[in-house]
């Protein structure tokens, strides 16, 4: 069976997957058609408190049967799983950052460090003595859920939908591997798996917080950086958590993908980082791929009257 | 540990090897508790401290002597306590020399033996009554285990300066011991600049008192060296002069290495222990059983170890049942006898030399998680038979056949003469039991899931083997069989399988009523006469009422911050040991902030948050009679109630071996002269001089430059242990899938290493390969004026599983710490090349090329005492220097 995309990408579809016409933020869960949803839930990954011990990644593993990624020593710092892929859908990020832990880098007087791969071993500024202190910073990255899914917009089975829940979450009975969502992504998060052909990635663990549960990761987080629960609740505690940071002078402390003002719509997973997103190979500034889609198709559409008129026009004038 | 305000972790990469406990300090610091994190190498627990302190590995004792010097020099001592609660005030011997005084060593060396005679350590006034004397059995024996749980001997009368001005109170002493140990001296020995130092010193001091307490964490990497326990020693000296130990947010805190490791040493796998710490007894010093006891009672002292005599009955009366009578001694006839040294690294070399036949191994796999891992593997390979229980075919059981010496010609496989029987073993997760963990905290397991096809409990092989063993002596009239027959060997067993009951164990471990059967409540209902019997008097309790204490779950938020009913601590479910100290002299409070454990007036007697760690009706203002023993002779504000006076240690005139002070020497393998003393190493550390071992030369020595770079090992998040666990399971083995070597980008530049390179290290005992990452979070020190490379290695590849890689344990050699025979695995030097090793034969040749050029001839072992170090200090002791 073949599927044309437009017919559920166009602005008049009413597919309640759709999301891409509505204003940013706003309400994923009844706009996807669910009557009576519960509080929409997701993850605020502080990683502040974050020890890299990638329990996450292998709770994730062992709960959902995700395959190996592979036994490839990637000497990037002590990540050996490089990405989120459809083999991996919680991945810790490891950069080591020539700062002094808890300082300003201005204070620090060294360059301003986009966290971009140097010719050098990262932090090295010259002699033994002359060496600055060293900051390691870790993170545990995840499918961000966003408001505005731009991989869910763009399926053609309907294989993503959005849950009860507000997450997103393939249906692997249902996935073609047509990929469409693969580039639709504004992370990179959601990934074809080799020999398989699907799209694989996480779902926050939709069979466990169904009954009630935590997602394998939160429940194995040993320092709480992973914090399962209610989106709203979460992005209370997230501000006041950036407040303290702040007060304790770890002035560099800022959310990431709380606002549902963003070019997503906000993200069901956000977090709390201790640099600029770029640090973590993060994108600055995020937008859904299907935002301009509404246009294109109009201005598409206008394009195509035009040509038929003139078509017709053409015709018409050389029968004169 | 939540309620700490400052937090120094020390020798533990705490969050990446204990990353559960590790959430509570990620608690305090959300509650504002400053972090500080010294190491060698700065590692995921260095990336959320508030700080990370650089060191040169082996030198803690200097940075912590520091840290003492930096107290007394400045007077910030927390004195009332330090008072009322610790020896500060205590009168020491005229005879006693110290450290200071003989350029590393103390007074009463034997050199003969390798071991102090420790009379004039005492006490003034007890030079000879002391229980201590000569240590060269206790050496030989790792006898300062048994103090685990109580102190060595004193007596208890003392004479006391309450001034502090006496120039031999323990307060003067400890202040001129240090006084070297200024900030000057630690950026020199540890290579950490004296700001640095200055911070922590500072944050350390002030967040103490009253008002405010610190913890102090370590793990292994105090340990696992020379001067292991010396470590540990200056860690308590500092927290009993803030006023740190016996109140909420602060301790000594040592971190087990893995689940139950504690219970294994309460209820113990070691050679020299009986449960609750009574010693294994000793052929020449126990002769009888009343010999024994009083060697662990320590008549006419002070203290709760008076009891003894009830705890060690009860034991008997568990192992023996109705066979044990007062008429036969309760049987301690059957107890087997310590002869020497029989500690794991004596029988390995004891293998080689054909002297063991045979060898049981469960839950262990030396040939990659042991020191020296050749000397493991050939002496493995040179028995009758070893019986390797296993939750998955591990390098211990495949050597013979895989193994390095494999590939090098020294074993092979036709030839090799051991006959290996490998039992699967069921999981945690597939028998049930308790662990105890590093808070001495019991938690009873459920069985989730049978364990698959023939794999089996522990308690399930012990138990049946016994029965087989039993049956086969049935009849037997020698009486050597006696005490395998006579033992009490009758648990039910469930299922298809026949499966021990493990509660009824647990009832056995709690003790009964040898009459009525009724279970103790507490230790303190163990009676000498046999009508008790208790399999481990320390945990007698958990199974008090004949309900599983242990399997208590009442949630957090259902109870109060102590959570006494999750689980349950030995000793009588108190969570914090010497909580008495957490009231003044007077029994309040110290503060409203840290209050725990405190006098009340009214009821007459002592109530808190916790189970007070003191008798409970005995008053503040209690004074004992003159001649009082036992328990009755603490005062009411003697809060160390397992010491023989009552008082926290700051110097100990028994119990060590190594010193009644801790005094920084250099590791057994350094490239550094000690900067302190003329004394280098440890001089009662134990060496073993067999043809399998080899120690690197080290200052004054010639050719310590053949060996210029210090490595040290550790373990990962991702990998647990010697790797059996985890290198087999494709989630973990996949997040850290290969062998390798950190380096600082500067020691990558000098040995010509590249990121992802291959490089391979050399000792005088092996050489291994692994893929090199270069870091910034290794940094080269400076050290005395010279630059100090250290490398980091973790230790959990070998050749069997789904990620392999050379075992760094094969590096090490074979020198131990003389109180508790640990191996010094934290530090070694080594030779570091770029590029893959040689195999085959060309890989000895390689080693015999470096040892030729070190001068390192296997067999010998270098001079305890440092040649034109110490001169004269070393006497032989009383004439017993050939014991």
């Amino acid at each position: 069976m073949t599927v044309d995309p437009q017919d559920r990408v166009t602005p008049a579809s009413t597919a309640p997957a759709g999301s891409a016409d509505r204003a940013s933020g706003g309400d994923p869960v009844s706009a996807a058609g669910w009557v009576d949803a519960p509080p929409r839930m997701g993850f605020f990954t502080d990683t502040s408190v974050c020890i890299g011990c990638k329990a996450c990644e292998v709770a994730c593993k062992e709960w959902n049967g995700v395959p190996t990624s592979g036994l490839d020593l990637l000497g990037m710092s002590y990540d050996n799983t490089g990405a989120l892929t459809a083999d991996s859908w919680r991945h810790v990020a490891f950069v080591e950052q020539p700062r002094p832990a808890g300082q300003h880098p201005a204070s620090a007087g060294s360059a301003e460090f986009l966290g971009m791969p140097a010719a050098g071993p990262p932090g090295r500024t010259g002699s033994a003595q002359g060496r600055s202190d060293f900051r390691w910073l870790m993170m545990s990255d995840v499918c961000k859920h966003c408001t505005r899914a731009g991989c869910l917009d763009v399926c053609p089975t309907g294989a993503l939908f959005r849950t009860e829940f507000g997450t997103v979450v393939v249906q692997e009975d249902i996935c073609n591997g047509c990929g469409y969502c693969v580039s639709a992504c504004p992370y990179g998060v959601i990934d074809r798996r080799a020999g398989d052909g699907r799209v694989w990635k996480c779902t926050l663990c939709y069979d466990r917080i169904g009954a009630g549960g935590t997602p394998a990761c939160a429940q194995a987080c040993p320092t709480e950086s992973i914090q399962y629960g209610p989106l709203d609740e979460l992005r209370e505690r997230a501000a006041t958590r950036v407040a303290t940071l702040h007060e304790r002078g770890e002035s560099q402390a800022r959310l990431y993908g709380h606002d549902p003002d963003d070019g997503v719509g906000g993200d069901g997973a956000f977090f709390l980082l201790l640099d600029e997103p770029e640090v973590y190979g993060l994108p600055p500034d995020p937008q859904v791929s299907t935002r301009d889609l509404p246009r294109m198709w109009r201005r598409a559409g206008l394009a195509a009257l035009a040509m038929t008129a003139a078509a017709v026009g053409a015709f018409l004038g050389g029968r004169r | 540990m939540a309620n700490a305000d400052v937090i120094v972790i020390q020798g533990s990469n705490m969050a990446e090897a204990h990353p559960v406990g590790f959430g509570w300090v990620m608690e305090a610091k959300r509650r504002g508790a400053k972090v500080f994190h010294v190491d060698p190498r700065f590692t995921r627990t260095s990336a959320v401290a508030d700080a990370y302190l650089p060191i040169r590995a082996g030198t803690d004792i200097a940075l912590l002597g520091g840290v003492v010097n930096h107290i007394l020099a400045n007077e910030l001592d927390f004195r009332e306590y330090v008072l009322a609660y610790t020896n500060a005030a205590t009168i020491v011997s005229d005879d006693f020399v110290d450290a200071e005084d003989a350029d590393g060593l103390f007074s009463g060396f034997d050199a003969a033996t390798g071991s102090y005679v420790q009379d004039s350590w005492q006490y003034a006034g007890h030079e000879r009554d002391s229980g201590s004397g000569h240590t060269a059995d206790e050496r030989d024996t790792a006898a300062g285990l048994r103090h685990e749980s109580h102190g060595a001997p004193v007596a208890g009368q003392t004479d006391r300066d309450e001034t502090l001005r006496h120039p031999r109170c323990v307060y003067q002493i400890l202040k001129r011991h240090f006084a070297r140990y200024t900030p000057e001296m630690v950026e020199r020995v540890c290579g950490l600049p004296r700001e640095k130092f200055l911070e922590l010193a500072r944050a350390w001091t002030e967040n103490s008192g009253r008002e405010r307490t610190g913890c102090l964490i370590y793990s292994v990497g105090w340990t696992q060296h020379t001067v292991g326990v010396q470590y540990i020693r200056t860690g308590a000296i500092i927290q009993l002069l803030l006023g740190n130990v016996g109140r909420p947010g602060g301790g000594v805190l040592a971190l087990r290495g893995h689940a139950s490791i504690q219970g294994s040493t309460d209820i113990p796998t070691l050679f020299n222990l009986l449960p609750g710490y009574l010693p294994m007894p000793h052929h020449a010093q126990h002769p009888d059983f009343d010999a024994w006891v009083d060697s662990i009672r320590h008549p006419g002292q002070k203290g709760f170890w008076g009891n003894a005599r009830a705890y060690a009955v009860s034991l008997l009366k568990a192992y023996w049942g109705d066979a044990a009578t007062p008429d036969n001694d309760f049987c301690y006839g059957y107890l087997p006898r310590l002869t020497g040294d029989h500690g794991t690294y004596q029988q390995v070399l004891d293998m080689i030399d054909g002297k063991i036949k045979g060898y049981f191994l469960l839950g262990q796999n030396p040939a990659v998680g042991s020191a020296h891992g050749r000397a493991q593997r050939l002496g493995m390979a040179n028995l009758d038979w070893l019986v390797v229980r296993d939750l998955f075919m591990i390098e211990s059981a495949t050597f013979w056949q895989r193994g390095p010496e494999v590939a090098t010609g020294e074993i092979v496989p036709e030839q090799c003469r051991t006959e290996i029987f490998f039992l699967p073993a069921a999981s945690h997760v597939e028998k049930e039991g308790t662990f105890t963990q590093t808070q001495r905290l019991l938690q009873w397991r459920e069985k989730a899931v049978d364990p698959p096809g023939d794999a089996r409990s522990e308690l399930w092989f012990f138990y049946h083997l016994g029965h087989r063993l039993r049956e086969k002596l049935a009849g037997s009239a020698l009486r050597r069989d006696r005490a395998l027959l006579e033992l009490t060997w009758d648990y039910p067993t469930h299922g298809p399988h026949a499966e021990p009951d493990a509660e009824a164990v647990l009832r056995e471990i709690n003790g009964y009523d040898t009459s009525t059967g009724r279970p103790l409540s507490a230790f303190t209902e163990a009676r000498d006469d046999g009508t008790t019997a208790v399999g481990c008097w320390i945990y007698t309790g958990v199974y008090a009422d004949g309900v599983n204490q242990a399997a208590r779950r009442r949630p957090g938020h259902e109870q109060d911050w102590v959570a006494a009913e999750w689980g349950w601590a030995w000793p009588a479910n108190r969570r914090l040991l010497y909580n008495r100290a957490s009231a003044d002299p007077q029994g309040r409070p110290w503060s409203e902030r840290k209050r725990y454990v405190w006098w009340d007036e009214q009821a007459g007697r002592w109530t808190g948050h916790d189970v007070p760690d003191f008798e409970v009706t005995k008053p503040p203002s209690y004074r004992p009679a003159a001649g009082a023993t036992g328990p009755a002779a603490l005062a009411g504000d003697d809060p160390f109630i397992m010491q023989s006076d009552g008082k926290g240690w700051l110097y100990a005139p028994s119990g060590v071996l190594d010193g009644p002070l801790p005094t920084h020497y250099e590791p057994a393998e350094s490239p550094v002269r000690n900067p302190l003393y003329g004394q280098q190493a440890n001089p009662t550390r134990k060496m073993y001089p067999h043809p399998v071992n080899s120690t690197n030369p080290s200052p004054p020595q010639e050719n310590s430059q053949v060996f210029p770079y210090v490595f040290t090992v550790s373990r990962l998040t991702e990998h647990h242990t010697a790797g059996g666990m985890s290198r087999t399971v494709a989630p973990l083995a996949e997040l850290q899938p290969e062998m390798f070597v950190e380096v600082s980008p500067e020691l990558a530049a000098l040995a010509g290493l590249t990121q992802l390179g291959w490089a391979h290290l050399v000792s005088a005992r092996a050489v291994i390969e692994a893929r090199v990452l270069v870091t910034d979070r290794l940094t080269p020190l400076r050290v005395d004026g010279r630059v100090i490379h250290q490398l980091w290695l973790p230790y959990h590849f070998g050749f069997e599983g789904l990620v392999t890689g050379d075992s760094a344990n094969d590096l090490f050699g074979i020198t131990l710490d003389p109180n508790v025979l640990i191996q010094e695995s934290k530090i070694g030097t080594c030779d570091v090349r770029p590029g893959r090793r040689p195999t085959g034969g060309a890989l000895r040749d390689l080693v015999e090329d470096y040892r030729t050029r070190a001068g390192v001839v296997p067999g010998t072992t270098p001079p305890a005492v440092t040649p034109g170090g110490p001169e004269a200090a070393a006497e032989p002791g009383d004439g017993e220097g050939n014991r």
